[in-house]
């Protein structure tokens, strides 16, 4: 059995937790999900995207020790169904805390993890490869029992092949590395409540307080349908009026390049990479940024890019599907008038 | 004060294309350079400011090359520096706790524990997400992931990162580990006094205490570049119309 650890988001499964379960069940076993969410959460519509993940089990969580998040106590949460169920293996998104808790399972069972995976698959006693959607490198018969999975690494530079031998295999699942796929037979996803013993020592570091978002955020980057790039060929802080404008008549939002938000001209949250947001909007239109792999990490799942820069061989531009070549500045005002011109 | 242990990993750089070790099992560094998270890099931001002038360390598991990252630390004002020896790679996320957790003890025994101990959420490279969790578990200390600011009050560290539904604070008793991710503080730039002064800085040179496990690693590879399949729209602003054809057929426009 695959125990694959789910989120909610606006009342539904998010959609990097479906992704998690579409891969969960390529695994070729039976997939049983732990619904992170504080207890009191509807969870009902969550419980319904699951079935239709084909999950057969969904573990809800009870207990007041647990309104506030504390990965520590999830953590001991998560271990104590895998006991109880004997899966063998742990999956979940790359999402903050899905990440957090799983590296805080693997380190209570001292078994190895693996982030970013792409695709898996188990190897040695079954010689049929089942897999997320396996292509494995050739390995001879001498690599072990385990599962073999490939992993993002160096922000998706790189690919790194690797065998958790251990059980539970723990691992999680590099955004958009499967498209969410609604089961071909849909789960029973029928519903166990745990109500879990929670040690002290698990509540030492646990959300003493949340501010809300007044706005400024990376969420609504990562879940926006246009974004307007900008990067350090918009020349300073006052270079932005182009690209701010643009964005608000596509009912956009704008994503910058590390260079715009360590020289401070923009802040972080709107930052687009490997250590910023990752974004996968239908139109991302970057102006003045190269296309560093850094920054490529955070944008290379967006449905169509359309390049704005001065150097024609730029990364971003022979990447893109379309592009322009020239100064944003005079291109990004030619294209507001002619938008203006539209009505 | 607060007395601040810093980890930070020596990485290559990769703005440009990226070249294998000849045996396919590393990243070879050797022409574009090296460097550490920018994750890391405000951790140690953070350290010099929670230190207030005291003492803070900067520890690093590497091959001899990674006193150039010690020492870039040490010159924004970190006051000494501890190097583990060893091949990095051959290092798992485990084994990385297992030795840092040796050198926090052996402080400890010493008589000077620190009271907190910072890393970047993932390194540059590896992204494994997890060594300072696996750290705060080998010495049994609360650890928080992912957090952007730190400032201490007593013996008691308070936190704020970003989660689902807003900002987050933790207070959480010393010591502790903390995982930071970029954004909450500006790195500062080395001062001329700052460089003379990391030159002489102490860094005291350890040897792992056991052999690794290693990381299960069986290959790397790099995956091939997207085809070049752009369509250039036109040139300079006269290309504007071609621009809004082409987003009239996505049907981004209505
Ligand atoms: C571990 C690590 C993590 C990182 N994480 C991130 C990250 O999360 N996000 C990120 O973005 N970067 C990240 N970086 C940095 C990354 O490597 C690049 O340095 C950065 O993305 C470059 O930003 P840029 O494209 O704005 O600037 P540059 O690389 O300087 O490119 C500027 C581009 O603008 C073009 N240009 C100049 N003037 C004009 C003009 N007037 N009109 C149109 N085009 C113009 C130029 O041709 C050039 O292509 C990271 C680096 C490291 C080492
Ligand atoms: N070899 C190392 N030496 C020192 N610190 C390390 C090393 N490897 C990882 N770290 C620290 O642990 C953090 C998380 O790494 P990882 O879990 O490998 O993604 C990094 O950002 C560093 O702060």
């Amino acid at each position: 059995m695959i125990l694959v650890l789910v989120e909610i988001d606006d009342g539904a499964l998010a959609l990097v937790s479906q992704e998690a379960l579409t891969f969960a069940r390529g695994l070729g076993e039976p997939v049983e999900a732990v619904v992170l969410a504080a207890p009191g959460t509807d969870t009902s519509a969550a419980v319904a995207d699951c079935a239709v993940q084909g999950v057969a089990r969904v573990h809800l969580v009870d207990g007041p020790d647990l309104i506030s998040y504390a990965a520590a106590a999830w953590a001991s949460v998560v271990a104590g169904v895998l006991a109880e169920t004997g899966a063998s293996t742990l999956v979940a998104s790359g999402s903050g805390r899905a990440s957090e808790i799983l590296a805080h399972v693997a380190a209570r069972l001292d078994v190895p993890m693996a982030a970013n995976a792409l695709e898996a698959s188990p190897v040695g006693e079954s010689t049929e490869a089942v897999g997320g959607q396996a292509r494995m490198p050739d390995q001879g018969s001498d690599t072990g029992t385990g599962l073999l999975v490939r992993r993002q690494v160096l922000g998706g530079a790189v690919v790194e092949s690797t065998l958790l031998a251990a059980v539970p295999a723990i691992l999680t699942v590099a955004g958009h590395a499967v498209e969410p796929v609604a089961a071909p037979v849909a789960g029973a996803a029928s519903v166990v409540t745990v109500t879990p013993r929670i040690e002290p020592d698990d509540l030492r570091a646990q959300v003493a307080s949340v501010t809300p978002r007044s706005g400024g955020d990376g969420a609504s980057l990562t879940k926006a349908k246009v974004v307007v790039g900008a990067g350090r060929g918009a020349g300073g802080p006052d270079g932005f009026g182009g690209v701010d404008a643009l964005a608000a008549k596509l009912g956009g939002v704008v994503g910058v390049s590390r260079v715009v938000t360590s020289l401070g001209w923009r802040p972080h949250h709107e930052q687009v990479g490997q250590t910023g947001s990752r974004i996968n909007p239908d139109l991302y239109v970057p102006c003045g940024i190269s296309g560093a792999i850094q920054h490529w990490a955070g944008c290379s799942s967006s449905k169509t890019i359309i390049a704005i820069n001065t150097d024609a061989e730029a990364p971003m531009v022979t990447k893109a599907a379309y592009a322009i070549v020239g100064d944003m500045h005079e291109v990004i005002p030619a294209i507001l008038a002619a938008l203006d011109k539209r009505g | 004060m607060t007395d601040v242990l810093v980890c930070i990993k020596r990485v290559p750089e990769a703005t440009g294309e990226v070249t294998l070790t000849p045996d396919g099992l590393g990243i070879d560094g050797s022409h574009a350079g090296y460097t550490v998270s920018p994750n890391e890099e405000c951790a140690v931001e953070l350290a010099v400011q929670v230190a207030d002038g005291g003492r803070c360390t900067v520890l690093t598991l590497g091959p001899a090359g990674a006193v150039d990252q010690l020492r870039a630390a040490l010159a924004v004002g970190m006051t000494d520096g501890i190097h583990i020896e060893g091949d990095s790679d051959a290092f798992s996320p485990a084994d990385v706790a297992r030795e840092v957790a040796a050198a926090v003890r052996a402080r400890g025994e010493a008589g000077s524990a620190y009271d907190l101990v910072l890393l970047g959420n993932d390194a540059a490279d590896t992204g494994d997400f997890q060594v300072g969790v696996r750290l705060a578990y080998a010495l049994g200390y609360p650890v928080v992931t992912g957090i952007q600011t730190v400032s201490v009050e007593g013996s008691t560290a308070i936190l704020t990162g970003e989660g689902p539904d807003g900002s987050e604070t933790y207070r959480v008793a010393l010591p502790a580990v903390v995982t930071v991710l970029e954004g909450g503080v500006e790195p500062r730039y080395p001062s001329v006094m700052g460089r003379m002064k990391a030159k002489k800085a102490p860094i005291e040179t350890l040897a792992p205490t056991t052999v690794p496990v290693g990381s299960g690693r069986l290959a790397l590879e790099v995956p091939p570049p997207p085809p070049n399949q752009v369509r250039i729209l036109g040139e300079g602003a006269a290309a504007a119309p071609a621009f809004v054809a082409t987003l009239a057929e996505l049907g981004v426009l209505r």
